[in-house]
């Protein structure tokens, strides 16, 4: 091999390990700060003394709820604005710079922002209060240029001949959509769902405004939750001797994110074959 | 069931004010297999296009002139599902849906309104007319991705066909295939002459000699396509009328 490819491979290499090394001792820390805590209780127990003892079970709750309004909200339109840009703004043309220009603007506005108007406009306007709800609605909106974008993309790299074909045969619109197009773009719409599920779970800022921060179990969606981001924040910054638990806290967000990342994945694999 | 003929009369082409193909008329006779040749950018795929109006979905193209099936005119302005029902249309590169060989047939029927049960029937009617049926009966609920490119494009044949349609309209059907599989499409192809009414473009002229009933020839004049001659097979290979077709099938222009 000559020199200048052996040493882009050099490069390269040790690139990746700047990248891997932090990350390992990211979670090596977590591991030695919250290992201990976990156990069985620690996530079946509520929290007391402010998180100091107990574990996490009602802010599971609360952020499985959040997470849930925020998907069920933010898939569905996501997926509906994606198919009406890739179906009907054909790429290259104005509109579609235009609508595609303000959605990755609103990708970028920061989180913080998304928490004033979802504050104002969700608890606020709308009367829903500091609550699940408000929280969930709100990281939606957060999440939803994200979705739009990259599922957009996914539906846009679907094979023009199989456009043509679905032509030629008078395939109709809702026919080719859900036949064809959906399942060949999935596994790029399940990556926009892992993105969304991985911003929603580690925001704090917007839910600081919207859903609260009350530890208890709550009772309903208008309830005000806390969601696991918004603890771990609260106690390591708030409440003295409160790290090992924010470890902890910290390594469940860890391993629900691999679990739903895996999950979103398997559902969503390149659909083919069987249908009758 | 019977095949019409099928008549373009004055057709031309429009991509925004360019012009594709001007003027141009041809006659397919029933049950007959016409070729379609000509050097690249004459129009002739553009002129395929349009017969079944796929050029509608084509952003700033527009059509003028008429084409007749079995003498009778179609509209314009209408739906373009029942038409392309009754013209059916095979492209150059083999274009299976990703689904499994057996949903790829049934998926169109259902789109029609077949009712389930027939579903399955003509689908394997379909299959045995490409001669595809020995090869996969045992494996249709496989990837029709899995396909060799010869099968895969026959199995886009059985799809046009499995419609029931009375005209075909092949864009190039052998010329992303290997040489074993051309053979075999085109052996197919001659045998769904007087069944089908058949319009294939091609670019290869030893090929439209071998198993075109006629040919259409068309040309590029002043930076646009037109149609110089379209006669019967033998009598534009063996005594063109027109010095341009001479001249392109003898192998010295094109």
């Amino acid at each position: 091999m000559r020199w200048p490819d052996r040493l882009a491979g050099v490069i390269g290499a040790l690139l990746l390990l700047a990248v891997l090394v932090p990350m390992g001792l990211m979670l090596w820390s977590l591991l030695e700060q919250g290992a201990g805590v976990i156990s069985v209780d620690f996530l079946l127990d509520d929290p007391r003394q402010a998180g100091r003892a107990g574990g996490i079970a009602a802010l599971l709750v609360s952020t499985g709820w959040i997470l849930a309004v925020c998907l069920l909200v933010a898939v569905p339109m996501g997926l509906g604005c994606a198919l009406y840009l890739s179906e009907q703004v054909p790429a290259g043309t104005r509109r579609a710079q235009w609508l595609g220009g303000t959605l990755d603007m609103l990708a970028a506005v920061p989180s913080i922002v998304y928490g004033l108007f979802g504050y104002q406009f969700f608890a606020i306007s709308l009367g829903l209060g500091f609550s699940l709800l408000s929280g969930g609605l709100a990281l939606a909106l957060m999440v939803l240029p994200l979705m739009i974008r990259s599922a957009e993309q996914a539906l846009r790299a679907v094979p023009l001949s199989y456009r043509q074909a679905g032509e030629s045969l008078s395939i109709s619109r809702w026919g080719w959509v859900r036949r064809i197009l959906i399942p060949q773009a999935a596994p790029g719409i399940a990556v926009g769902i892992i993105l969304s599920i991985g911003r929603a779970l580690a925001e704090t800022a917007v839910l600081l405004f919207t859903a609260g921060y009350v530890l208890r179990q709550p009772d309903s969606l208008l309830d005000s939750g806390r969601a696991l981001s918004v603890h771990i924040y609260d106690l390591a910054m708030n409440v003295p001797g409160g790290m090992p638990r924010a470890a902890a806290t910290g390594l469940v967000l860890v391993a629900i994110l691999i679990v739903l990342n895996l999950s979103v994945r398997r559902l969503l694999r390149p659909a083919q074959g069987a249908w009758q | 069931m019977t095949s019409p003929t099928l008549e373009l009369q004055q057709v031309s082409v429009y991509y925004g004010k360019q012009a594709a193909i001007e003027q141009a008329s041809l006659n397919v006779r029933a049950g007959e297999l016409m070729a379609l040749v000509g050097p690249s950018g004459c129009g002739k795929s553009s002129l395929l296009a349009s017969i079944n109006r796929m050029t509608d979905g084509v952003p700033g193209c527009s059509v003028k002139g008429t084409v007749l099936l079995g003498g009778e005119p179609l509209a314009s302005n209408r739906d373009a599902t029942a038409l392309r029902r009754r013209i059916g249309m095979v492209f150059q590169q083999p274009n299976p849906f990703p689904l499994s060989i057996i949903d790829n047939l049934r998926f169109p029927l259902a789109e029609h309104g077949v009712p389930r049960r027939e579903r399955d029937i003509r689908a394997e009617q379909a299959l045995r007319a490409v001669g595809l049926w020995e090869e996969v009966s045992g494996r249709l609920s496989q990837s029709a991705l899995g396909l060799s490119g010869g099968q895969q494009q026959r199995l886009c044949i059985a799809r046009a066909l499995v419609l029931k349609p009375q005209v075909l309209l092949l864009d190039e059907p052998c010329s992303a295939l290997d040489p074993v599989s051309s053979k075999v499409v085109e052996e197919l192809i001659v045998s769904l002459k007087g069944r089908y009414t058949l319009l294939m473009v091609t670019h290869n002229l030893a090929q439209a000699r071998r198993i075109a009933d006629s040919v259409t020839v068309c040309w590029v004049q002043e930076g646009c396509g037109c149609v110089v001659e379209s006669n019967d097979c033998r009598q534009v290979f063996e005594q063109p009328s027109h010095p341009i077709t001479a001249a392109y099938c003898a192998g010295e222009a094109g």
